[in-house]
């Protein structure tokens, strides 16, 4: 694997995907190489080049630039360690040309791609003869294929699992899990063919005693009809998470008798709960200035039996400016005077904080046996931010390997986080200001939590980071498309394959060798910036000068001692079993050569 | 205002320790010894004897300890109690800590103590472990000077300590002249300047005996004499003469050989010269070196690292981010946290030390020179920075024993001023050099884990017990101050010299049980068969290259060392602070390289580490400085929740393994099971330092969320679809 040599340090997913897919083409027969780097099955080249990749650490390196219709891959020549890159074009979110046929300077002559993953790449070609034309317009088509009539690589790909993924999330059986229906909820196929709200699933969760005209009633008074459904509740007190979008209030504070009524008998659902807690998660002002366009919020008077708090996190627009400015003091080189302040000034941690810090209020919430409701403005974007990690707090089950795929398939992916919209797969519209990084908030608020519990989740590091890369690859059908309804339309679960294929047939590359199962409490992490942490290991991981390890070195030793204790245990079975064979023959001590051989044979350091 | 130890209050001194053993039967100061220094005057001590005899409750008085004061009832406010009413005790104030003792029964016995420290409990504060003590009044406080106060006292007082404890007693309930007793005694015995003698370690090791035994039984080497110097010199293959021409202090500016590196170089530091015998002598002490060692390089750490005074002003404001009187406080400082982190600038020295470290190490490793630090004495960012380069070099240093062997020869026989940097004595040169260089360590630590045989919690220890005035080891200001210091006293005493405990001894703080937190599970020693002798790597030749032409030639940092351009520089020489403030690129670029050279190369645990120091790699101590913080503790979680995993298993291994040897019948040493197995203690990140009482199932919910927090162009822009198509 010379890969690994190279100035990027891939992350384990990358790296395994290139694995993975070796043995796969190896069954296929079909050996096509890019390089030395197999292709997936599906995967074409389409054109290769010899150019210079301008490296941000190591300066200009010329070699050879393979472009498939899956991924840009790049191999140095004449320098060791090889220098390699292996970007899927999913990932690339602008193509530049940089400078003119008549630009002086030398490598002043290219192309200029921004990443979607915190990195951007230069490409310097020889002046002469519009020599980067035919790539410019082959990444443009090929990264951006929706907008050129193409399809994505995922419904292209050949790729075979003996998991399938698409099985992994069933509506009716993670319900079932949580006792549900049960005599207060009931589970409704009312949205069977998206009928009552497009971007809900088919399958709802809501109060017993609310009629399906009642639903219909309610869906009229919440934008785009997503109305308050369950997401989870507890199985002790029977306090429910239940997540919508935000009433159409409007400018004259109009009143809808059926969603007061409705929030009141979710209230009612619950003996403990005296008031329904309604958790708007805008700042008030937004929420004000949303009955301009037709929103709004709960009014005291309107909702009687409840209180409405506001948690303070800002829209997807605040949320992209604030990447894109870590970016800048990370990529390519990290800000080196100034770095604390420059971090405050991102503000990016500030947003962790803020939506860890309502996620805790919410399970607090219920942990005190008291119902929640939970939206924003849509209840796509922030709502299953806060949802999910009020969830992952309160659910043990969803800490571990295959519930945390459980709850992105229910809480993001199910209930409609446009996906699409939020990442632009295969658009190349990189300026859309749909686009945000709400999805990656999430899994970093995550990371966050694993951080402060190392032993409360299943699964590891490596994971969160492949779900991130596979976000934007458009290698398989997972995160694609807005809602359900569009992912029926076009087919997904039958043309493509579900992420949790490739990461379930590699399971132990994701598990986290520490956890514990015995938590049964809520794990309430710390909200404070004093425990924050940039996420270094993603966001900065494509400079070498931070060490990238592979693995932890405290994962190391752990995996080590197991084998170790492994490898005693068969030696004390060895040993009892020929002890009770030769205990009547010989049951004097063995003669002192032998064991003392046995011994330093075994001989380990601590 | 302190009495010396004279005849007639040395009596009164016996009566008080009396009084107190008689009331506390773990026995003061029965018979009163000559030597004695009292605190108190006579008519202090009958009151206190009255209250004694009026107490149930007292302190488990230490050898050599006596009550000067105490008032009860006194109520203690804790930060975790969410009802606010506090704990009601009395609080006592001893020659050696002041002391809270609840009226409530004592949970003391709990399961949760594993590490309980022997010299004092949570409620105790060792009198030169306050590092401030603040006048409470209406969610305000004021700092208390000495001196400042006669006849008052406040009904609160905030006192905050050097292990970044917080306590808050409210003295309102007290009789007002037991108050006033208290508070002035308290602030009398922690804040005036006070003479050595009336260090608690002078009272305490005249009733304990600290066989030699204890401390011959210690591995660590100790560097009071020739023959640990020659056996070090020995190890690392030096080839330096040894003198002992010092042997009566006489000599006050000389080289001082720290360490050899394998190639032969070495590292030297020494005492800046005088300006004035710039020309004549300086020149015969070069000459002195270049006889030595062909060439040297010089490097005048004053001119690029911060000043004493700069590193405790920094620390000053650093330590206030910690000390967190309250919970609106602490949500209000979390929101500028970074920004007051970067302004504090102690992360930043911590890098510049660290930086420079790696400088040394790059000429001893790469270019084969001799090294020299300079320093006005030549014992403060010397003793930093040679010992830091010692443990980037030598895995011998980050070993346990290696490391106490390292801090005995650079820091004590090195002649490191701890009692006027700890601040004992109240005379204003306090400056947590020490502390900085374990800050430092840290950095490692937390980089490279798997190399120290230490762990976190060692070095968060070590840092608490410079400040417990009991220990040999933080109580002078060199090894001479320590022989005319103990001398005396001991013709006195008519007895042989004191005999104090070294740090070192950890069973005098802590039980074993507890010592085992002091150990790595990541550490793996080197197997036998990878430990060859040392050898010299490079060819040998290379020995004696290092002519003064060449090394220099072959330096891109000539402008850098003090060289031939010397008095050039001096010339030109800017105010010191603006140097370090910024440290030219010329140097940053060359470390860079040679760490990135460095870094390409696979890490090897017991070779050469080096530091990263960008931005993200720095981070602040967390068990050390957030320990004691309520609204932070992860319950449940922390990076202690993986070491147990990791200890458990360990132990589980060693029994196993234990099973295995005794299955062959040969002799094992199995060791008893590690003190985290088994023990049923709730883990939080503040393990094993705070083990909270109410286990909190309530969250800290962060108030004061910075409400204004974008004023960019999208805060008012809602909400996240067609709406804002025009915004770009």
């Amino acid at each position: 694997m010379a890969e690994i040599e190279s100035c990027f340090v891939f992350n384990a997913s990358t790296k395994q995907s290139i694995f993975l897919c070796f043995q796969a083409s190896n069954e296929s027969l079909k050996m096509e190489l890019l390089a030395d780097v197999p292709l997936l099955p599906g995967e074409e080249r389409v054109i290769d080049k010899d150019i210079i990749y301008i490296c941000p650490f190591n300066g200009p390196v010329k070699g050879r630039v393979f472009i498939t219709n899956y991924r840009l891959f790049f191999r140095s020549v004449d320098v060791d360690p090889a220098v390699t890159l292996n970007v899927p074009l999913g990932v690339i979110s602008r193509v530049e040309k940089m400078g003119g046929a008549s630009s002086r300077g030398e490598n002043s002559y290219g192309l200029d791609i921004t990443c979607k993953d915190m990195r951007n790449l230069r490409f310097a070609l020889k002046q002469e003869g519009h020599s980067r034309r035919d790539i410019f317009d082959i990444l443009f088509r090929y990264a951006f294929p929706l907008s050129h009539g193409l399809q994505l690589f995922a419904f292209l790909s050949q790729e075979k699992y003996q998991e399938n993924g698409w099985t992994v999330y069933n509506p009716v059986q993670e319900f079932r899990r949580q006792g549900l229906p049960n005599d207060q909820w009931r589970i409704t196929f009312l949205n069977n063919n998206y009928e009552l709200c497009d971007t809900y699933p088919t399958i709802l969760v809501v109060p017993y005693s609310a009629s399906d005209e009642d639903l219909r009633k309610v869906a009229t008074f919440r934008s785009r009809g997503r109305i308050p459904v369950l997401s989870w509740i507890h199985p002790e007190n029977q306090a429910v998470i239940t997540r919508c979008s935000q009433p159409l209030v409007g400018m004259s504070g109009k009143r809808n008798r059926d969603d007061e009524r409705y929030l009141d008998i979710i209230r009612a659902t619950n003996k403990m709960t005296s008031k329904l807690t309604i958790f708007d998660a805008r700042p008030n002002v937004n929420a004000v200035a949303n009955k301009a366009t037709g929103g709004g919020y709960e009014g005291e008077d309107a909702y009687q039996n409840a209180e409405l708090v506001f948690l303070d996190i800002h829209n997807i627009h605040v949320m992209r400016e604030s990447l894109k400015k870590l970016k800048d003091i990370v990529y390519p080189n990290v800000e080196e005077s100034h770095w604390l302040s420059s971090l405050e000034s991102t503000h990016w941690l500030e947003h962790i904080k803020l939506v860890l810090s309502g996620a805790i209020q919410v399970a607090d919430k219920i942990s005190t046996g008291s119902s929640v409701v939970v939206h924003c403005s849509d209840g796509w974007d922030r709502t299953a931010q806060l949802t999910s990690l009020a969830m992952l707090m309160l659910d043990s089950y969803y800490r571990t390997f295959r519930g945390f795929q459980v709850l992105l398939e229910k809480e993001w992916i199910s209930f409609g986080h446009k996906f699409a919209s939020r990442i632009g797969h295969g658009d190349k519209n990189h300026a859309d200001a749909d686009r945000s990084p709400i999805f990656l908030q999430f899994i970093d608020c995550v990371w966050q939590m694993t951080k402060q519990f190392p032993t409360a989740f299943e699964f590891n590091e490596r994971l969160l980071v492949a779900v991130l890369d596979h976000l934007y690859s458009c290698r398989f059908g997972t995160f694609l498309y807005n809602c359900e309804s569009a992912r029926d339309a076009n087919e997904v679960k039958m043309k493509t394959v579900s992420l949790w294929s490739f990461i379930n047939s590699d399971r132990a590359s994701y598990i986290n060798p520490f956890y514990t199962v015995e938590f049964v409490h809520v794990l309430y992490p710390v909200a404070s910036m004093r425990h924050l942490e940039l996420w270094v290991s993603y966001y900065i991981r494509w400079n070498p000068r931070i060490r990238q390890q592979q693995h932890s070195p405290m994962e190391q030793r752990y995996k080590e001692l197991l084998a170790l204790k492994e490898q005693y245990l068969r030696k004390l079975e060895e040993l009892q079993l020929s002890d009770s064979t030769s205990h009547l023959s010989n049951s004097t001590a063995p003669s002192p050569s032998t064991p003392s051989q046995r011994v330093t044979h075994l001989q380990t350091p601590f | 205002m302190l009495s010396g130890g004279g005849g007639g209050s040395g009596g009164g001194g016996g009566g008080a320790g009396g009084g107190g053993g008689a009331g506390g039967g773990s026995g003061g100061g029965r018979s009163p010894k000559p030597s004695f220094v009292s605190y108190v005057t006579p008519e202090e001590i009958n009151l206190t004897e009255k209250e004694i005899s009026r107490k149930e409750k007292q302190p488990d008085l230490l050898q050599g300890e006596v009550i000067f004061c105490s008032a009860s009832p006194i109520r203690k406010c804790t930060q975790d109690d969410f009802s606010q009413r506090g704990i009601f005790g009395s609080l006592f104030c001893t020659n050696f800590r002041i002391s809270f003792i609840s009226d409530e029964t004592q949970l003391e016995e709990e399961e949760g103590q594993v590490f309980k420290n022997k010299l004092y409990g949570e409620n105790d504060i060792p009198l030169t472990c306050v590092d401030n003590i603040y006048r409470g009044f209406d969610e305000k406080k004021k700092l208390i000077t000495s001196g400042s106060v006669r006849n008052k006292y406040p009904s609160k007082i905030i006192i905050h300590c050097k292990d970044l404890r917080v306590f808050q007693f409210s003295l309102a309930f007290a009789k007002e002249e037991d108050a006033k007793k208290i508070f002035q005694g308290i602030v009398h015995h922690c804040l005036e300047p006070k003479s050595l003698k009336c260090i608690f370690a002078f009272s305490y090791s005249e009733k304990m005996t600290f066989s030699s035994e204890n401390q011959t039984k210690l591995k660590t080497v100790m560097f009071d004499s020739m023959v640990d110097w020659a056996q070090e010199m020995k190890r690392t293959k030096g080839n330096c003469k040894l003198v002992s021409a010092n042997a009566d202090f006489n000599i006050s500016t000389k080289y001082i050989w720290c360490w050899s590196h394998h190639s032969g170089c070495a590292l030297f530091k020494t005492a800046s010269l005088p300006l004035m015998q710039e020309d004549g002598c300086s020149q015969s002490y070069r000459t002195y070196m270049e006889r030595y060692c062909t060439c040297v390089k010089t490097e005048e750490l004053p001119e690029t690292l911060p000043t004493i005074q700069d590193i405790q002003q920094s620390y000053n404001k650093f330590k206030q981010f910690f000390l967190v009187d309250n919970t609106t406080e602490f949500w209000m400082s979390d929101v500028k946290w970074f920004s007051s982190l970067e302004n504090s600038g102690w992360l930043d020295i911590i890098r510049q030390c660290l930086t420079k470290a790696v400088e040394v190490v790059e000429c001893l490793e790469n270019e084969n020179t001799n090294v020299l630090i300079m320093e006005e004495e030549g014992s403060d960012l010397c003793c930093v920075i040679s010992s830091l380069v010692q443990v980037m070099l030598d895995p011998h240093f980050r070993t346990l024993e290696g490391f106490q062997s390292l801090v005995q020869k650079e820091w004590v026989a090195g002649g490191h001023h701890f009692l006027d940097r700890c601040n004992y004595l109240h005379k204003d040169k306090e400056s947590p050099v020490f502390l900085l260089f374990l800050e430092c360590v840290w950095q490692l630590l937390q980089q490279y884990a798997p190399a120290f045989q230490f762990s976190e919690t060692y070095l968060t220890v070590l840092s608490d017990s410079v400040d417990v005035s009991v220990f040999s080891t933080f109580l002078f200001n060199s090894p001479h101050h320590r022989a005319t210091t103990i001398q005396p006293v001991s013709l006195l005493a008519q007895k042989g010299p004191l005999n104090l405990p070294t740090v070192w001894d950890w069973s005098v703080q802590f039980n074993s049980a507890a010592q085992d937190f002091f150990t790595n599970p990541l550490y793996v020693e080197k197997s036998r068969q990878d430990k060859v002798p040392r050898k010299t790597f490079r060819p040998k030749h290379q020995r004696h290259q290092s002519l003064p032409s060449t090394a220099f030639k072959s330096s891109p940092k000539k402008s850098f060392f003090k060289d031939e351009t010397d008095s050039l520089k001096k010339m030109l020489r800017v105010k010191r602070i603006s140097r370090w403030l910024n440290p030219t690129d010329l140097t940053q670029s060359t470390t860079r390289e040679f760490y990135e050279a460095w870094q390409r190369k696979p890490l090897d645990y017991h070779g050469l580490l080096l530091p990263c120091v960008d931005g993200p790699a720095l981070r602040v101590w967390a068990q050390r400085y957030l320990r004691w913080l309520p609204e932070v503790q992860i319950f449940g979680g922390g990076a202690m929740t993986l070491e147990k995993k990791l200890v458990d298993l360990l132990a589980e291994v060693r029994e196993l393994r234990g099973k295995l040897d005794w299955h062959c019948s040969v002799d094992f040493s199995h060791r008893g099971a590690a003190a985290l197995a088994g023990s049923s203690v709730r883990l939080s990140s503040a393990f094993p330092f705070f083990v909270s009482r109410t286990w909190s199932f309530k969250p800290a919910i962060p108030s004061c969320l910075q409400k204004n927090l974008i004023t960019g162009t999208f805060a008012d822009k809602e909400d996240e679809d067609s709406e804002c198509l025009g915004v770009i």
